[in-house]
Parts: structure tokens; C-alpha cells; sequence
């Protein structure tokens, strides 16, 4: 049984990835540490964590500087990692009234109890090159550092903050549509798992499906397949008019149940999230005609609005049946939004065709042939 | 070996679901049974579903062959194979007689394959129906009371239109006589060979996330009419410029400086055993599939 040594193809592959290798540290310059790729590519990392569906910083950094900065490449390499790890638990719903919160806006009222927070946001930026970063040195950041820290009042105690589509309910103006999802947040006493909540890392999706299926599907799609069909569906192939209820950035407690103990529960981290929930008016194509709101929900790793609210408008835009555009159609939208699942298909097209190639030639030959007798 | 990784880079439990969900889908031949599909080191669309397969069964005395469009020395075939042999430590060959799991994309190979051994199959698209119907939760509802009617209509106005059947890989097989089933991207020339073999075909789509199986001595039919039969590609006599076949499986080539068309075989390691038969090695070739 010994290995049978195979021409050509193992050479090729060996000396590509050296090739890869040489084109990222040809010019010579210094390697970037990984913790700088971590903290000084943040939206990078949480993208990859988003789309790589495993909150690891560390890790997701690492995959950036071997994928060049590729994010998708990037997510890709911690996907394949994650099917490593067996599933040893699944954590409780998290509660978001409990967020440590960086950032905090809404659309639909000015005033808001707990207010409004722009966070580390650069909406109001003018987008001008800022040619002095080409220079900046360590003595600049310590220098700011320095100054931005002593600067900054920290408040002793962080208020509340409830929700803005609360409002909405409350007046009656919201469709309760989740009102069977919300009953199984309150069951605090039995654990999760994938039979209550659907789990598409272990089940693939059937239709129609579950919301929270949606949800996860969604939450570890690609940013730019949720902008576009979410942006179609408010351009014109929909009918969706949105509002942003609520944009949250910060850290939320992950809790699992107690391994061991039953009723108890452990916090095993926090980790950061962005939360968006839209609120929209919905043409309605049905006899039913009633004057209410109803509500879009998105919510992802790290910080990253634009995915968020894309989210919150496809959870809205889906329909069960009789979709008319594609951002409504659940089948459309929840088979093509995965960007490790799309990426890797097209690029399959650089592998061989040779043998199907010659069936499909033989096919249009033979007709060609039949053509020409008759 | 690499021993960062557990034994076939999966975990245990995900090994273990996959061999459930093959064993329902032997039970059921033909039958396309849902598979919580995990991500692999290698692109979804590369291969990603057999290779699940190939770990879930593969066992530490196994002998694993790769093929990619028939050869073992394609760079895909090769990383596949590098992939197994670092996560399992598995012995690797490229002579179908002595592997006792063959995965492969897109062919079945020359030689006739044996009880004792198991063909695992790359499954770009699983769903035959995909022709004539987008979506999944119709072709599951289609499958399920049997309704084939769209696809024999698409083969009849195929038939009309171009005084043939134009599929040419992926031909559609009636299994057992309940489910049409896509033999993966084959070309038509491989599809007798599923019909009453021997040997266990085990099917891994990983991007669409479905597994399904052909049992051995298992009955597999091309669609076909009763007036417009099914049948293979025809080369119109040419033979392998390499080995001189005519049994085999050709694609055509160019020749590097002259530019001339020539055909080779598509089965490399069948293609080399041959030559080396002809330059007087001892070298064992099996029989054809139906010799």
C-alpha cells in the first residue's frame, strides 16, 4: 500500500502557495502584528466574524493577514475552522436591554428615553484622504491618547435603555407578528436548542422557514448580497417602506445554561453586536387592510450597520408565499446570500471541464450533423 | 499527520451524523436526504460534499483514490488527496484496484469496481428537477408524490426542438423504479455503469447540502422514449493518441506545437497502465464495467 507518487498537479499547488507567500512579503516591509490587524482593522475583524459566523477577534485577525485582507477568504478560513469544534452547548437568547452600548441612534423620533448616541460612527465625516495618516507615528497616538482620555467625562452608571419600537407597541401601531418567538425567550427554563430554534450550522434549510432560521441565515450572509437585494426591495422590486426604529452598537452578556446545575446559568463573555430594527409599512396585497406598522429585525457580530438594517429590511421583505420581487422571495434570498456558499461555486469554474466539456461538444456536433443530412 | 486536527478534520459528532444520514439514503435509493453540511478547508463547489463523505467512512487501514474529470494528478485531485492523507494519515493511490474508497468529480473509472469498494461522487446540483423547476420546496413536493411529469415534457420539446435529447452530462436515471436522480455532472457514457453494479455509488452535495445513495445490485435507468432511446457519445472510431483505446472515455486535446486535434483518455491511471502493459511491465488492468 504505498503511496503512489502523481505528476504535475502536487508541484503546482506547492509552488503557488510559495508564490502567494512571496507576493505578500516581497517588498520587505515589517510583518503586521496580529493584534494591530485586531485592533487597528476592527471593521475588517467583525465583518469576518459576522460572515465567518465564530466570534474570535484573535483568530478572525489572523485569517485577515493570511488572506491578504480578502474578507470573504477571511471569513472563509474561520468557517473551516468552526467545523472542527464539536457543538457543546447552545447559549440563551440574549437579552439587549442589557447592552454596554457604543452607539445608539433612531429615525423615527427625535426625543428618546435614554437619548441618542453617534458612537464611533463617520456618518457626519466629510470623506476627505487624511493624508497625514501616511505619517502617523506612536508619539501621535500616545499624544492623543493622552489628551482624548483626560478629555472624556465617564459617566459612574450607564442609563436604561428601552426600546424605541416599544413606543410603537404601546399605541397599538405594531404588528405582533413575533408575539410565538417571544413567548419561547420567556421559557428561561428549559435550554435551547436546535429543535426549538432550528440550527442551519447542523440542519439545512427547508421552506418555508422558520424566523429564526431567517435570522441566522441572514446574520452570516455577505454584507454585499444583503445591501444589494435589501436595497431592490426599497428601490422599487418590493414593497417596502422603511424606517429605522433603532440602530444599537455594544457588548451584550452570552449566557449558557449551567452544564451541570439545573435553573443555573453561566455568562461566558460578552461580545459585541450590532442590533437594527426597521420599522415599515408593507403595501398590503390582501383584503385585510389594516393601518399598522410592522417590524424588521437584524442583528449581527461586531460593529456593522449597513448589514444590520439590510437584515431588518430582507426580515421584513420575505414573504411566505406569493413573492413578487426577489428580495421577497424566501427561497431567492435565503439560497444566494451566503458568500462562503456563492464564492466557492464560482470559483469552481476555474476547475477542469474537460470531461463535460466533450459530452456537451458531442452533443452539439451530433446535432450539428443531424442539421446538415436533413 | 497533522495532529492539531481530529482524525478526518471533522468532529466526532459530525462524522457520525453524516454515516446516519448515508445510511438512510442506501435505505432509500436515489432519495436526496437533507445533511447539516459543514465548511472544509476547500472552496463549497470544489468538492466539498464528497469529501464530507470520504471522511465520515474512511477508516485508518483505507486506501483512498482522488480523481478530477478522471485523473489523479489534477491539482484539485491532488489537494484533496493531500487534504485526506494530512487528516487521516490514509495510504493513497491512483490505481483504482487498490483503493477501497475512490472519491471522484465527474467520471467513473475504466475499470470495473468490486463489491469491496466504494465510489464517492462530487454532486455539483443534486436535484434532476432543477431543469424545469427552481425551487426546492416544489421538486421535494414532486419527488415526493413521484410527479415527473415536467421533466418528460422538457425531454419531449428537447426532442422536437433538436431531434435529440441535448443533455449531455447529468443525464437524469430512474433508481429503483421511484426517484429521479441526478448521477452527478458523468457524461452519458459512465451512466450504464450505475445500472446492477457491484459496488456501493454514495453521493455528497455539500453546497446544496444533500446526500443520497445507490445501493449495489440496484436497478438505474437513463429517461428515455420508446422512440428516441437513450445512448452514449459516440468518437467516431478515434483512439487514445496515448494508449490506443477505444473502450474508453476520450477527450480531445491540442497538441501543444502543432496545434492538431488528438484524443486522450480521460481515466489517466486506466491511460498508464495501458502504456506500461504495452512497454512490457507487469501490470494488472481490470475488466471493463461491461465486458
Amino acid at each position: 500500500m504505498a503511496y503512489v507518487a502523481v505528476r504535475g498537479g502536487q508541484r503546482a499547488i506547492e509552488e503557488a502557495e510559495k508564490l502567494t507567500k512571496y507576493y505578500r512579503l516581497k517588498n520587505g516591509s515589517s510583518p503586521i502584528a496580529v493584534r494591530q490587524i485586531r485592533d487597528q482593522m476592527r471593521l475588517a475583524v467583525d465583518r469576518v466574524m459576522s460572515e465567518g459566523s465564530l466570534y474570535a477577534p484573535d483568530l478572525a485577525a489572523i485569517a485577515l493577514k493570511q488572506a491578504e485582507g480578502d474578507t470573504l477568504e477571511a471569513s472563509f478560513l474561520l468557517r473551516a475552522f468552526r467545523s472542527t469544534l464539536p457543538r457543546n452547548l447552545y447559549s440563551l437568547p440574549v437579552d439587549t436591554t442589557h447592552i454596554r452600548m457604543i452607539r445608539r441612534v433612531s429615525a423615527t423620533f427625535k426625543d428618546i428615553p435614554g437619548g441618542q448616541f453617534l458612537g464611533p460612527t463617520r456618518d457626519y465625516t466629510k470623506r476627505l484622504i487624511e493624508f497625514s495618516l501616511s505619517e502617523e507615528s506612536e508619539d501621535d497616538v500616545k499624544d492623543f491618547l493622552a489628551a482624548y482620555v483626560s478629555d472624556t467625562d465617564v459617566p459612574d452608571t450607564m442609563p436604561e435603555f428601552p426600546k424605541v419600537v416599544d413606543l410603537l407597541r404601546a399605541e397599538g401601531l405594531l404588528e405582533n407578528r413575533g408575539a410565538k418567538d417571544a413567548q419561547l425567550e420567556d421559557s428561561d427554563a428549559t435550554p435551547p436548542g436546535p429543535s426549538d430554534v432550528g440550527d442551519i450550522t447542523r440542519q439545512p434549510i427547508r421552506f418555508p422557514a422558520s424566523r429564526a432560521v431567517r435570522m441566522q441565515s441572514l446574520s452570516r450572509g455577505e454584507q454585499g448580497a444583503l445591501l444589494a437585494l435589501a436595497y431592490s426591495s426599497a428601490r422599487g422590486y418590493g414593497f417596502i417602506h422603511p424606517t429605522l426604529g433603532e440602530l444599537r452598537v455594544g457588548y451584550v452578556p452570552l449566557v449558557v445554561p449551567h452544564p451541570i446545575y439545573e435553573n443555573e446559568t453561566i455568562t461566558v463573555g460578552w461580545v459585541l453586536v450590532t442590533e437594527a430594527e426597521i420599522v415599515a409599512r408593507m403595501e398590503e396585497r390582501t383584503e385585510h387592510k389594516r393601518a399598522q406598522f410592522s417590524l424588521g429585525y437584524g442583528f449581527c457580530f461586531g460593529h456593522n450597520d449597513v448589514k444590520a438594517m439590510s437584515m431588518a429590511t430582507l426580515d421584513r421583505a420575505m414573504v411566505p408565499e406569493g413573492a413578487s420581487a426577489p428580495a421577497e422571495d424566501e427561497e431567492f434570498v435565503l439560497y444566494h446570500i451566503d458568500g462562503i456558499e456563492s464564492s466557492g461555486f464560482v470559483s469552481h469554474w476555474k476547475l477542469p471541464h474537460y470531461v463535460d466539456f466533450q459530452a456537451e461538444m458531442n452533443r452539439v456536433q451530433s446535432i450539428q450533423e443531424r442539421r446538415r443530412t436533413e | 499527520m497533522n495532529s492539531s486536527y481530529n482524525f478526518a478534520f471533522l468532529d466526532e459528532g459530525t462524522k457520525r451524523e453524516i454515516r446516519r444520514k448515508l445510511l438512510k439514503a442506501v435505505a432509500i435509493p436515489g432519495y436526496q436526504v437533507p445533511f447539516g453540511s459543514r465548511e472544509l478547508p476547500i472552496a463549497r463547489g470544489w468538492g466539498t460534499g464528497g469529501l464530507q463523505v470520504t471522511f465520515a467512512i474512511v477508516g485508518r487501514t483505507d486506501v483512498v483514490k482522488v480523481i478530477d474529470q478522471g485523473a489523479d494528478d489534477s491539482v484539485n485531485a491532488c489537494n484533496l488527496r493531500d487534504l485526506i492523507e494530512v487528516t487521516t494519515g490514509c495510504s493513497t493511490t491512483s490505481d483504482t484496484l487498490d483503493a477501497t474508497i475512490v472519491q471522484t468529480r465527474h467520471r467513473i473509472p475504466e475499470e470495473s469496481m468490486t463489491a469491496e469498494q466504494i465510489l464517492v461522487f462530487q454532486v455539483p446540483y443534486p436535484e434532476s428537477l432543477r431543469f424545469v423547476e427552481p425551487s426546492e420546496r416544489e421538486t421535494r413536493r414532486m419527488h415526493a408524490e413521484a410527479d415527473y411529469s415536467k421533466l418528460w415534457v422538457f425531454l419531449y420539446e428537447d426532442i422536437v426542438r433538436w431531434g435529440e435529447i441535448t443533455l449531455s452530462h447529468r443525464y437524469p436515471v430512474m433508481v429503483n423504479h421511484r426517484y429521479i436522480m441526478d448521477p452527478s455532472p458523468i457524461p452519458r457514457f459512465d451512466v450504464p455503469k450505475l445500472h446492477q453494479a457491484d459496488t456501493l455509488f454514495l453521493f455528497g452535495a455539500g453546497r446544496e447540502k444533500r446526500i443520497y445513495a445507490i445501493p449495489p445490485y440496484t436497478d438505474v435507468t437513463p429517461l428515455q422514449f420508446q422512440d428516441y432511446s437513450f445512448h452514449v457519445e459516440d468518437f467516431h472510431g478515434a483512439s487514445c493518441a496515448e494508449c490506443g483505446s477505444t473502450e474508453s472515455y476520450l477527450t480531445e486535446v491540442y497538441d501543444r506545437k502543432q496545434g492538431t486535434k488528438q484524443y486522450v483518455c480521460s481515466d489517466t491511471s486506466y491511460c498508464m497502465k495501458r502504456q506500461e502493459q504495452q512497454a512490457g511491465s507487469d501490470v494488472t488492468i481490470g475488466r471493463l464495467w461491461h465486458a
